[in-house]
């Protein structure tokens, strides 16, 4: 906790700025489901979100859910498709924006969720899901990470959702959220944005495996207001995506980053 | 339950299941290929949660097709990765897709023809040198798109709320990739959590996913998905997608899973057993909540 907030209620906070009023919204789970339901709640009352399941929604479920086939997630539902319709719309240009996390980014916004032999051995992740469609197809992505050294990487050993490339038909990676910022992709690179309250330029540059221009001089990530964060602790009631420590939290130990 | 995968499971088979993604995961046929050491299976589908680990680290997996596998609850699937890294207890054959090419790998041979046309992946490494996705020209005159060949799964596994004797099956909530591997496989298993008369299946054909004469068996297994949920029957169980993940992560810790849940286990009746009745009931859903109903007379 800073100042009030966690560091991921902020994430949650800058999520929920991307998302703009009317859009076509394909929602991930965990901090970008949580940015979904505030945007609709403040500054885009009129978003719809599509889950690739095939699961359209325009406002969040009215429990908690873990994953987003879980009951509460259909309850209330404007439609249950199949995954190929929701993917169609995706491909035909209908989608404005989706959200994708990462284990491994490169600058051009690159991820890896698929291998990765960056701490000697080979590590075999789970795989693409859902990430690499979105990445090709949204009309832009917004990419939600840890900001680690290891995870920050010239080239990444396996491109499981493509980012910038030579030929792209649409999108690509607009924003980076991470633990320690908000950042601009773009075919020449990442570029600083924001940093969140209390990091500094030198903790930046520390936690990114390759070279980034950042100064002190950069702005701060605009901290969430009082009702931002009541609406996110009404979402996450437990604390369990956004990380407050809550004794009724029976999951908080685990990693939900 | 024992005599559906018998009759409908062999050696070698390629097997779609878990098609609904989170939900309706047929975990009681899982483990009855497991109990009936079937090997050198493909498994099929989008995102597998922890049923496709389970079935690799039991050995009985020889390769895998799809876009995610491991355990939603804690990201790895250390079966999964066993096999992968270090080809315990055999080695894996991965074929890595997105939930799209997956999906139109499906319904491609759901609809009769050799491949369809996509632009996912393009720029990415999945679609590189991949056996199923090759580049081919538009013939149109068009952007170059990707073609994604066509996948004949032998047997699809799909649990649903309720079907009849004859195998058509009424599905709701979540369907994920579940039609098309029913239409492209050349046997379908149900699982439901009922089986009712014909009529109340006929009272709503549009609720119909899977005709019964694409159905090759079906069988009545009540919480046949858990610890996966089913809308309007099962919440779904957290605890034991954390256990699995806490225990499946040595060889050792699997084994002993697996003798407690599933080898020691008979049947689904007797896991439920396992779990204790104040458990089960705790995720039974009794609230309802039932959709407007739907005049289809003539």
């Amino acid at each position: 906790m800073t100042a009030g907030y966690t560091r991921r209620e902020l994430m949650v906070v800058a999520a929920a700025r991307e998302i703009h009023d009317r859009e076509v919204v394909f929602v991930g789970m965990r901090l970008p489901l949580l940015g979904f339901g505030l945007a609709r709640a403040t500054h885009a009352p009129n978003a719809v979100g599509l889950f690739e399941n095939g699961v359209i929604r325009d406002r969040p479920a009215e429990a908690f859910i873990y994953t987003m086939g879980d009951p509460p997630n259909i309850t209330g539902a404007i439609a249950c498709l199949g995954l190929l319709d929701v993917m169609s719309l995706l491909q035909q240009g209908r989608v404005d924006v989706g959200f994708i996390g990462g284990a491994e980014i490169d600058p051009l916004g690159n991820l890896n969720t698929t291998r990765t032999s960056g701490s000697g051995s080979l590590v075999r992740l789970p795989g693409s899901g859902g990430g690499c469609d979105i990445a090709s197809l949204a009309g832009r992505t917004v990419l939600i990470m840890e900001h680690e050294p290891r995870r920050f990487r010239p080239h990444v050993d396996y491109i499981t959702s493509p980012g910038h490339f030579p030929g792209r038909r649409r999108g690509g990676p607009s924003t980076l959220i991470t633990t320690l910022g908000v950042f601009d992709l773009s075919p020449t690179g990442v570029r600083v944005r924001t940093l969140h309250p209390g990091v500094t330029a030198e903790q930046v540059r520390q936690a990114t495996g390759f070279p980034l221009d950042v100064s002190d001089a950069v702005q701060a990530t605009p901290p969430p207001s009082t009702d931002e964060l009541a609406h996110i602790r009404r979402a996450d009631s437990e604390g369990f995506w956004t990380r407050r420590e809550s004794p009724a939290n029976p999951l908080r130990t685990m990693t939900a980053g | 339950m024992r005599e559906a995968i018998a009759e409908q499971v062999h050696d070698g088979d390629a097997i779609a299941l878990g098609l609904a993604l989170e939900s309706g995961i047929p975990f009681a046929a899982v483990h009855e290929i497991i109990r009936q050491q079937r090997r050198d299976l493909t498994l099929i589908g989008p995102i597998s949660d922890m049923a496709f680990d389970q079935l690799i680290a039991a050995g009985t997996t020889a390769r895998v097709i799809a876009a995610w596998v491991g355990n939603v609850a804690g990201g790895s699937g250390y079966g999964f990765r066993r096999a992968y890294e270090q080809a315990i207890p055999r080695r894996l054959v991965m074929e890595d897709h997105s939930n799209f090419t997956v999906g139109l790998a499906l319904q491609a041979a759901a609809m009769g023809v050799p491949f369809l046309p996509t632009f996912t992946g393009i720029g990415g490494d999945i679609v590189r040198n991949h056996p199923r996705i090759r580049p081919i020209e538009d013939p149109f005159g068009g952007p170059a798109p990707l073609a994604v060949a066509a996948l004949r799964p032998d047997v699809a596994i799909i649990h649903v709320q309720r079907a009849d004797a004859q195998g058509n099956a009424h599905l709701w909530g979540n369907l994920g990739l579940t039609v098309e591997a029913a239409y492209a496989a050349r046997r379908t298993i149900i699982t439901c959590e009922e089986i009712v008369p014909e009529d109340i299946i006929r009272s709503d054909p549009n609720r119909t996913m899977i005709p019964g004469f694409l159905t090759t068996a079906v069988v009545e297994v009540p919480g046949g998905a858990l610890p996966s949920s089913v809308q309007g029957h099962w919440r779904r169980d957290f605890e034991p997608f954390l256990d699995y993940h806490r225990r499946s992560r040595t060889a050792d810790g699997f084994e002993a899973w697996l003798r407690e849940w599933v080898l020691d286990m008979p049947d689904r009746a007797a896991y439920l057993q396992h779990m204790g009745e104040a458990a089960v009931e705790r995720l039974r859903v009794r609230d309802e909540q039932l959709a407007a109903s739907a005049n289809f007379a003539p």
